[in-house]
């Protein structure tokens, strides 16, 4: 994978010089060794070892190392944890990757007005740890919480199993302090519930580390529900769960969580954590309820008719806090299970309207086999989210081409349906192509100039998440609609 | 139910036109919202016969409808299928639609504990300023794919584009309701609302005018009547009508032609301006009347990280939104040169400078 490079011409020598000028030696690394572990994010098969990296600790500083890169034209990729699974921190070999990782501290709780001031390296789940005192916790819960962070789950406007009733990141944070290519230091949002101007809160969020580098986030805090607890309930037919998904969501529950686990899926998570699933269904989902403990109880029960009117073979309800942990743990954990039972795995990330559910397992079923390729899904069903796992063995000849076009296949599946290439995980470079599949060269002709309001030069974080006109020709998936020719604008590019 | 009719085709010539004129455009949709902000300069681009349903399926929790359909028909479209846009938008006028609704962001009583109307914005088609139909975002609760230029347009009042259609999520309407009320002094009920907002209370709305607290209690008849004995009161008869009266401005404080601020702050904040005040959202929106000086009144919200609005004056001001900090505003104009690069759309809606 060779990315756009901006200027190549970046004298390294001179770069770490200036750097060095109000850096320490330890927060600038550029010996080969060093630079080794910033190759790549959570999405492995794409590695680039960058020119630089840099670990500062104060905004003082992200401010100066900008401005340096910016005077130079060196592109800069910033990253967090590196948890994130579409490669939007993956380096480029002529830029500077600019860590967060130094970034640690919780700043204020404020536990009257119930939000928290953080820098961008706290890790997710160390901000509910910090928040449990009061009775609060930080709402959007990726899978990877327990090593993502803050500013990277604001880059990406990350999810979780929570958000069909707690909504994503972007509903769940109230101020972002961010610094911009040239140097500058904006704040975006306010302390109160809204703020004047455009909602640039909302445009940064999600917007892959293109616009500018988040260095503080204030995020809401809500309180710990009393109780919660999870309706297990097994199905022989996916698509019956899939109906049951409609039919809780039609009688006016909205559950904390809903999640469905079709077969290949259940085993590989029953053989590594045993959480209990019954192996023989075809689908399970996991329901969960949360409030005060009538509430649950009365949605509970709500919740089991319907699903035993939409033909659950059986239904079992976590009894304790220790069974509601054990319920979830096989859900959670459904990623690395795969990686037992298979060499390699692959997972997409497109979301749907509900109501194509059923149809559209019946034709990642049907492309699976036309690639000769298994298949487990796992999904944030209440919020129509697919993760459909492509099982694989990369040192098998021409086995990854084979997942790259089956992939791809179900993505433009999903925009066929009126969904979307990625509901979470993001574009990065991983989605790059099929941005093309869901969008008009008018629409990404738009977001470019949006990206040139904030950076002109393209020196951040260059050739993600959306794609030049020249590359979707290339690539030949370019949207038409309307009748409107595939890329009148080309030229301008 | 007035009948649809799709003027996508129109409005896009129209937009063509203009640019080709180089003519500002004044975007209008039912004229209810008229009074906030700024006076925009240009011809009247009028929306309200853009209207009608595209798409709703009650189980999906998403509703699609072109942005000059009546607020007021879509609610009650919702109704019959027992949701509602969980926002209760204020209407301001019987003329409301989807559009203005959306391009202003406004939101009612239940936006402290359900969210607001960019909370619940998933996807949009718009006219941008070079005449092009562009779709952002979709029909789908979670899509992170291109920036969400969708929720950007959501409060921009009309500036960056024409909003053609919405999709909202919408939610189902809890299924029972009661409005508790006490006396209270208006700094001790902000305490409790505070406190309670902090433990797993089903609170929708509330209200603090003349000394007194009210509460709106929404959810499983099971919950309300634990929550019920944790707030105390008594129970409001025609509460429906109360906080319709709320949502709308209709209670008397907000008659009268004192202007009126609207002064946005962080829930427990002690604010300390003279003139009469009501406060709503748990403490995080305050209503003031009162005839001190505006940059008294944004010192005083900037000062706990909070903005204010002249909302309602007598004469309409220059300058109704809080300044914003030069680089901020620089890269406003930015933006608005990305979406609309011949300065058509509602030029001087929000702010003098663009």
């Amino acid at each position: 994978m060779i990315l756009p490079a901006a200027k190549p011409t970046t004298d390294k020598r001179e770069l770490i010089a200036a750097l060095g000028r109000f850096l320490p030696d330890d927060a600038i690394l550029h010996a080969t060794e060093d630079l080794r572990p910033y190759e790549c994010d959570g999405l492995s098969a794409f590695r680039q070892t960058p020119m630089v990296v840099v670990l500062p600790r104060t905004i003082e500083q992200v401010q100066k190392i900008m401005r340096v890169c910016h005077e130079r034209g060196a592109p800069v990729v910033a990253r967090g944890a590196g948890t994130g699974l579409s490669g939007g921190a993956l380096p480029l070999g002529d830029g500077l990757l600019l860590s967060l990782a130094r970034f640690m501290s919780i700043l204020d709780i404020d536990p009257a007005n119930r939000t928290m001031r953080v820098q961008p390296g706290v890790r997710n789940l160390a901000i509910s740890e910090a928040a449990a005192p009061f009775g609060l916790y930080y709402a959007p819960d990726p899978s990877s919480q327990i090593a993502c962070t803050i500013g990277g789950n604001v880059a990406e406007n990350a999810g979780g199993v929570h958000c069909l009733k707690y909504g994503l990141t972007v509903h769940n944070i109230l101020k972002l302090k961010l610094v911009t290519m040239d140097g500058e230091l904006l704040t975006f949002g306010a302390d109160g519930l809204d703020a004047p101007g455009f909602d640039l809160l909302a445009l940064a969020t999600g917007s892959e580390g293109m616009l500018g580098v988040v260095v503080e986030v204030t995020v809401k805090l809500v309180p710990k529900p009393e109780t919660a607890r999870v309706v297990l309930a097994a199905f022989d037919d996916v698509e019956h769960a899939g109906a049951a998904v409609g039919a809780i969501i039609a009688a006016g529950c909205v559950p904390a969580g809903l999640e469905m686990m079709d077969n290949p899926a259940i085993r590989a998570a029953e053989a590594f954590v045993h959480s209990g699933y019954p192996v023989d269904a075809a689908a399970i989902l996991l329901c969960e309820l949360d409030g005060t403990a009538e509430a649950v109880a009365d949605d509970i029960e709500r919740v089991e008719s319907i699903m035993a009117r939409c033909g659950a073979s059986a239904t079992r309800v976590s009894r304790d806090e220790a069974e509601r942990a054990r319920f979830w743990a096989g859900r959670k954990m459904a990623f690395p299970a795969m990686g037992r039972i298979s060499p390699d795995y692959y997972c997409t990330d497109g979301t749907i309207p509900r109501k194509h559910l059923p149809r559209v397992l019946r034709r990642i079923e049907a492309l699976g086999r036309k690639y000769e390729l298994p298949v487990a899904n796992v999904f944030h069903a209440g919020d129509g989210n697919l993760h459909p796992m492509i099982l694989y063995d990369a040192n098998r000849p021409g086995e990854l081409e084979r997942v790259e076009g089956l992939g791809g296949e179900i993505l433009k599946l999903c925009v066929e349906v009126g969904g979307t290439i990625t509901g979470e995980h993001g574009v990065g470079v991983e989605k790059i192509n099929q941005m093309c599949d869901q969008f008009s060269s008018a629409e990404l002709t738009q977001f470019h100039a949006i990206k040139a309001a904030f950076d002109p030069e393209g020196l951040l974080n260059p050739g993600k998440a959306v794609p030049l006109l020249k590359r979707c020709a290339e690539y030949g998936g370019l949207h038409v609609h309307g009748g409107e020719l595939p890329f009148p604008e080309l030229e301008r590019f | 139910m007035t009948a649809p009719h799709d003027a996508n085709t129109d409005i896009k010539a129209r937009v063509l036109d203009a640019i080709k004129r180089r003519a500002p455009l004044a975007i209008v949709g039912g004229g209810s919202k008229h009074f906030l902000g700024r006076e925009a300069q240009g011809e009247p681009l009028i929306l309200g016969e853009h209207r009608g349903v595209i798409d709703y399926h009650p189980e999906e929790l998403v509703l699609t409808a072109r942005a000059g359909t009546l607020l007021s028909e879509l609610e009650t479209l919702l109704a019959g299928h027992d949701q509602m846009f969980a926002f209760e938008p204020p209407h301001f006028g019987a003329a409301a639609t989807l559009g203005g609704t959306i391009a202003a962001n406004i939101s009612g009583p239940r936006r402290a504990y359900a969210g607001f109307a960019r909370d619940f914005v998933l996807g949009t088609h718009i006219v941008n300023g070079r005449g092009e139909i562009l779709r952002f975002g979709g029909e789908v609760m979670k899509n992170v794919a291109g920036y969400d230029l969708s929720r950007l347009v959501t409060g921009a009042m009309g500036t960056l584009g024409v909003i053609l259609d919405v999709s909202l999520k919408v939610l189902p309407r809890p299924r029972e309701t009661i409005t508790l009320m006490q006396p209270s002094s208006p700094r001790a009920a902000v305490e409790k609302l505070c406190r309670w907002a902090a433990a797993p209370l089903p609170i929708s709305a509330s209200y603090i005018e003349d000394e007194h607290l009210y509460v709106r209690l929404s959810g499983t008849p099971s919950a309300l009547a634990e929550a019920r004995a944790t707030i105390g009161g008594d129970v409001l008869d025609d509460a429906d009508k109360f906080w319709l009266e709320v949502r709308e401005q209709r209670r008397p404080f907000f008659g009268g032609d004192a202007p009126l601020w609207r002064i946005s702050l962080p829930p427990a904040a002690i604010l300390d301006l003279p003139g009469e005040q009501v406060i709503e959202w748990g403490g995080a929106l305050r209503w003031l009347k009162t005839d001190a000086p505006a940059t008294t009144i944004r010192a005083a919200a900037a000062k706990h990280g909070g903005h204010a609005m002249l909302f309602r004056s007598p004469v309409r001001s220059p300058e109704p939104y809080h300044p914003l900090p030069a680089p901020l505003m620089q890269l406003h104009r930015r933006i608005k040169a990305a979406m609309d690069p011949y300065g058509i759309f509602n030029r001087g809606r929000m702010y003098a400078e663009f």
